[in-house]
Order: structure tokens, then sequence, then C-alpha cells
């Protein structure tokens, strides 16, 4: 029996790779396709790899971790839709030269992932101290939309603000996007911070995510995917699901579990433990995601 | 045009009862302190202070370096320093306990070690 033969799920059970599965459950279920394009699919969702990153005692293999993913991501029995990178592709510097010495780096190791479309966004460290140039040169719009078999998804930009913010000029443009949707469109977000006040003494939070929010509330099927925390968490507000990833470089506490939010030390008995990637696979009857936590060593 | 003058005398006559409560309202708050914190890549000098419950303060804000953020979420207080500026936040502690200060303007590769704690005692 092919591997395509088998539910997404029950693969990755026989492959032994599954992480956590966690449902996002959404509220309603769809009707009957209105397109052959309306099929299920997975993508992969990769985050924080700050790249340029240097500390031996946090990661030892700072410069073959994200090459792990990327091979990992390649050794998949079944190839994903896409990838999205989650935010903080390079770790931040002064240095602009230094920024796009890392971003050309990064962009070349990502190169080698054999997945059809590979798509983007900044973390504050790819864009904060530069509001997104560099970022635009090497990857485009810091901010977009696309459709894929029947999904919207929304890239939001909470980074190129230094302060954190979305801005008036970005909630109207998504104002006007999502006036574009119906009420049961499946919808899923992509930023890079939580929109919602996850910790905001760690600065875990946008600061005005909750008007982001306010305007995908009036959505039934959406769900929020994203990074910064460094870490999985899953948080309802109303009946929108918001999920962070692991990184790719380091991991961080859970929120308020210690004074400071320092990078967890490498365990040399458990190398790569809380990093990772995750797989979601967008189900369109009922609409749910299921996501798989996988490692990256 | 009596009546005119009539209402301005009673209108008088409320601005100053008006401004005799003010200066009783003025005297019975405290003055708030003043506490003077300068931030500069990573830190904030100083990056720990004690406060009196439900004594005012305001923070007297400046920056060495680059653009800085000054919040105190457990307050719901912040504000924004620029370079050549004083920025001034008001606060007034309501509860008791050790609370997080922290830049919220993203600064460079050291940003998320950049806090402080506030002490607040009887």
């Amino acid at each position: 029996m092919e591997p395509e033969s088998f539910g997404r799920r029950d693969f990755m059970k026989l492959a032994g790779l599954g992480g956590v599965v966690l449902v996002s459950g959404c509220a309603s279920t769809m009707g009957s396709t209105r397109s052959g394009a309306d099929t299920d699919f997975y993508f992969v969702q990769l985050s924080d790899s700050h790249w340029g990153f240097e500390g031996a005692s946090i990661n030892p293999d700072a410069r073959g971790t994200l090459r792990k993913a990327v091979a990992a991501v390649n050794s998949l029995p079944r190839r994903p839709d896409f990838v999205m990178f989650t935010g903080d592709l390079t770790h931040t510097t002064d240095d602009p030269k230094e920024r796009r010495r890392r971003m050309t780096e990064f962009r070349d190791i990502v190169g080698a992932l054999e997945v059809k479309e590979v798509r983007f966004m900044p973390g504050e460290h790819d864009a904060s101290l530069d509001n997104g140039k560099a970022f635009r040169e090497f990857f485009g719009e810091t901010r977009y939309t696309f459709d894929h078999k029947g999904v919207h998804f929304i890239v939001l930009d909470n980074v190129s603000d230094p302060t954190a913010a979305i801005g008036e000029e970005q909630l109207e443009w998504l104002r006007a996007d999502l006036s574009k949707q119906s009420r049961e469109a499946r919808i899923v977000v992509f930023t890079h911070r939580p929109l919602f006040d996850l910790y905001p003494q760690w600065d875990w939070a946008t600061r005005d995510g909750a008007r982001a929010i306010a305007l995908l509330q009036a959505h039934d099927n959406v769900t929020v995917f994203y990074g910064h925390i460094h870490q999985e968490n899953h948080f309802m507000t109303g009946n929108i699901a918001h999920h962070s990833a692991r990184g790719l470089m380091f991991a961080l506490p859970q929120a308020a579990s210690q004074p400071k939010r320092l990078p967890i030390p490498w365990d040399a008995g458990a190398p790569y433990k809380g990093l990772g990637f995750r797989e979601v696979e967008a189900e369109r009857s009922p609409v749910q995601y299921a996501i798989s936590e996988l490692p990256v060593g | 045009m009596r009546v005119q003058r009539r209402m301005l005398l009673r209108l008088g006559a409320a601005a100053g009862l008006a401004a005799v409560a003010g200066r009783f309202a003025v005297q019975a708050q405290p003055s708030p302190r003043i506490v003077r914190i300068t931030a500069r890549k990573f830190t904030y000098e100083p990056a720990e202070l004690t406060l009196r419950l439900n004594e005012p303060v305001v923070f007297q804000l400046t920056t060495l370096d680059v653009v800085m953020g000054f919040s105190v979420p457990d307050f719901g207080v912040r504000g924004t320093i620029v370079p050549g500026q004083t920025t001034e936040v008001a606060m007034t502690p309501t509860k008791i306990g050790d609370f997080t200060f922290l830049c919220d303007v993203f600064c460079g590769s050291g940003h998320e070690n950049m806090d402080g704690t506030l002490h607040v005692v009887a």
C-alpha cells in the first residue's frame, strides 16, 4: 500500500514520527466542495531559526540546526504543499551589511528545501531595526494574503514597527481583506508575535493585537499560527485558536516560570530538546487543523 | 442685563468655591515622588527600585543612545523614550509585590534582557 493511501496522521503513526497531535477545531462544518481545489492538504511551519546567533552553551550546533531542519522536512514521506517561516529567520545585528549577510546565508540554506512553495514573514530580529527594509529586499512584502485549496491565508506584520504594533494602516488593510471573506470562510493567520497578551512582562504581546482579534472574531473559522516564544502554546480567544511553534535555535522557558526570559541551556543528554517544527493538516470537513510536532535531530 | 450680571456673579462665586475646593484637593493629594531612570543598550539605571504602596510616582525617563520603551504591564503604564528628551510616566502602585518593567521597543541584540524590577512595599 502506498503511503498516500493512508490518512496523513495514520501514516505519521506508522512512521513513528508524530509528536503531540492536537486538533484545532472550528465551529462550522463546510458544505459541499465549491471546487475540486478544495481538498485537504498539509503545510509545514518553521520558525525562529535566528541565523547568526552564537552561544555554545545554548546551541553548540548553531550553524547546523537549520540545515538539519531542512533535511528533516526533505525526508518527510510526503511533500507538504508549502512551507511557512513565521519570522526571526535571522538573529538581529546593528550592522546592516551583517544583517544582509545573514539573510543571504539563510536564503541559501533554505533554498535546499524540496518544496514547491516556501513563504516567509519577518520577526522583530529581522525587521524591527530597519522597519523591514532588508527583509523586503530578500523575501518580499512583510504582509500579504494568499489562497490555497479553499483556505484564505493572511500574513500579518507585527514586527516592522519596533513598538510591536500592527498599526492603523495595516489594520485597515486587514479590515478590507476580511470584508471580502464570508463569515464561514476558512481563514488562517500567520503572525510572528502573539496577537493576544500572552505575557507582556516578557514582551510576548502585540500592542494593538486586540484590534486585529476583534476584526477576525467576526469570522467563524479563524486559526492563528505564530512564533516568537520558541515553544508550543495553545490558547483560545473567543472562537479563535492561537498556536505558537517551537524554534530552531533555542527554546525559551514557559511564561512566568522564571524571573528572566533567558534561553534554556543546551542539554547534552538530549540534544535539540525543545527545538522542532510542525506539520499542519488542513481538513475541510469539519474545518480543523491537525498539528503534529516534529523534532529537528 | 441685570439678570446677566446676577448670573455672572453666581458663576464667579462658583468659580471661587471651585478654586478653594481645588486647593483643598491639591493639599490632600501628596506630591508624586520623582524617580529618574536612564536607559541605554540594554540596561536601565537603576534597574531596581523600591516604591511605597499608594504613593504616586512620576518616572522621568531618558535614553543615552537609541529609542527605548519603558513598560510596567502590571500597572498598565508605558512610555517611549526618545534620545534628547525626557519622558514622564505617572503611576501609583496599588499592590504590593515585585513587578517587572521592561523595554517594549525593540532596540537590538540584548533587548530581551532589558528589564528591571519595582519592589512595592507597604
